[in-house]
């Protein structure tokens, strides 16, 4: 027979785990968690948003979607996809965040247009 | 007599090209996943160029995240999730042969979908047009934002940005999941007519990939649009 059948019990596990993870990142968003923990530079609420969001989608990805269960060659093609994906970002940033951009505001024309309510 | 109706109902379940059943869902799956990966670069764009401009305007982009709502974001990332286990068990409700359950679970999918974008079009994206925070349509904040945008020191335009990542990313997201609803009627007719079964559940475990992943690009839209910069 084709397939892995995961145990229900496993299924509601992965479940409760998500909803506690989404209570836990939209909580987090409310408590300045740079200050409180006296990081000045690192900016943990991005951190912790983007990790709790990581792990979510690994346990979505791993027990919804099979992943775990699957073969070498569908696990490679996930990697892949994700390789590729951290090519785009990483190195579009790398360009971004260590050249000196001089982007000029929008001309006063555009501003002056939008600063004035239409209603 | 039983062992050949099983053989029969098997030799049915199997294409013609396959050599068996296992070498059939490994083709399916394969498949499946490698669309999913065009589906990444297709969202990865959007999300790469996010970054770019988030880094470029990031107290823009903190104030037109303080645009939105927060609960709306919450309460709809755990009606995706509820909708993601529903998909699973009807992925295994389909694996174990249970068709009311399937049925049932699909249903509940379907509903939990439509629970999703109902959300979406009548609190947020309605609320946000007759607010004036919608770009190309009815861009004109109220005189309290652009008084606040001021103080901030943070142009109109660099939020309007903000808002057209807002649109577009949960536009392209809301299109995917209207066309899961699709998905999920065609499902829903063709284990109603019994087309599933223990060797022929192929079509629901694919499209339940696709319910997952739409899921999973919800599970970054969230903090990356929503609790951007904090709201202490």
């Amino acid at each position: 027979m084709a397939g892995h059948i995961v145990p229900k019990k496993i299924y509601f596990m992965v479940f409760a785990s998500l909803m506690v993870l989404t209570a836990l990142t939209t909580l987090a968003a409310y408590v300045d968690l740079d200050s409180y923990l006296g990081l000045k530079t690192i900016p943990m609420n991005t951190i912790v948003a983007l990790g709790i969001a990581i792990l979510k989608a690994s346990l979505v990805g791993l027990f919804f979607m099979h992943v775990k269960y699957s073969s070498h060659l569908t696990k490679v093609i996930v990697v892949a996809g994700l390789f590729w994906l951290a090519i785009l970002i990483t190195l579009t940033l790398s360009d971004y965040t260590t050249r000196n951009l001089h982007i000029p505001n929008p001309p006063e024309s555009w501003q002056a247009s939008i600063t004035q309510p239409t209603r | 007599m039983a062992d050949a109706e099983a053989a029969l109902a098997h030799s049915e379940a199997l294409h013609e090209q396959f050599d068996d059943l296992e070498q059939q869902h490994e083709a399916s799956n394969l498949g499946m996943w490698i669309f999913l990966a065009t589906e990444v670069m297709f969202f990865g764009g959007l999300f790469a160029a996010y970054t770019i401009f988030r880094h470029l305007y990031y107290e823009s982009f903190v104030a037109g995240s303080h645009l939105l709502e927060v609960q709306f974001g919450a309460v709809n990332t755990a009606v995706l999730i509820c909708s993601s286990l529903t998909m699973a068990l009807a992925v295994r409700a389909a694996q174990t042969g249970k068709r009311k359950a399937l049925m049932v679970f699909l249903l509940c999918t379907m509903a939990l979908g439509l629970v999703f974008l109902g959300l979406k079009f009548h609190f947020e994206w309605y609320h946000d047009y007759l607010e004036g925070i919608v770009p190309a349509l009815h861009f004109a904040p109220s005189a309290e934002h652009l008084a606040l945008w001021a103080k901030l020191h943070v142009l109109p335009q660099h939020v309007e940005m903000f808002m057209y990542f807002y649109f577009v990313m949960t536009g392209v997201h809301a299109l995917h999941m209207v066309v899961g609803e699709g998905i999920m009627a065609v499902l829903l007719v063709m284990a109603y007519q019994g087309k599933f079964g223990p060797d022929r559940f192929n079509a629901v475990e694919m499209s339940g990939l696709y319910w997952h992943f739409v899921d999973i690009i919800w599970i970054f839209l969230f903090p990356l649009l929503y609790l951007l910069g904090g709201r202490f």
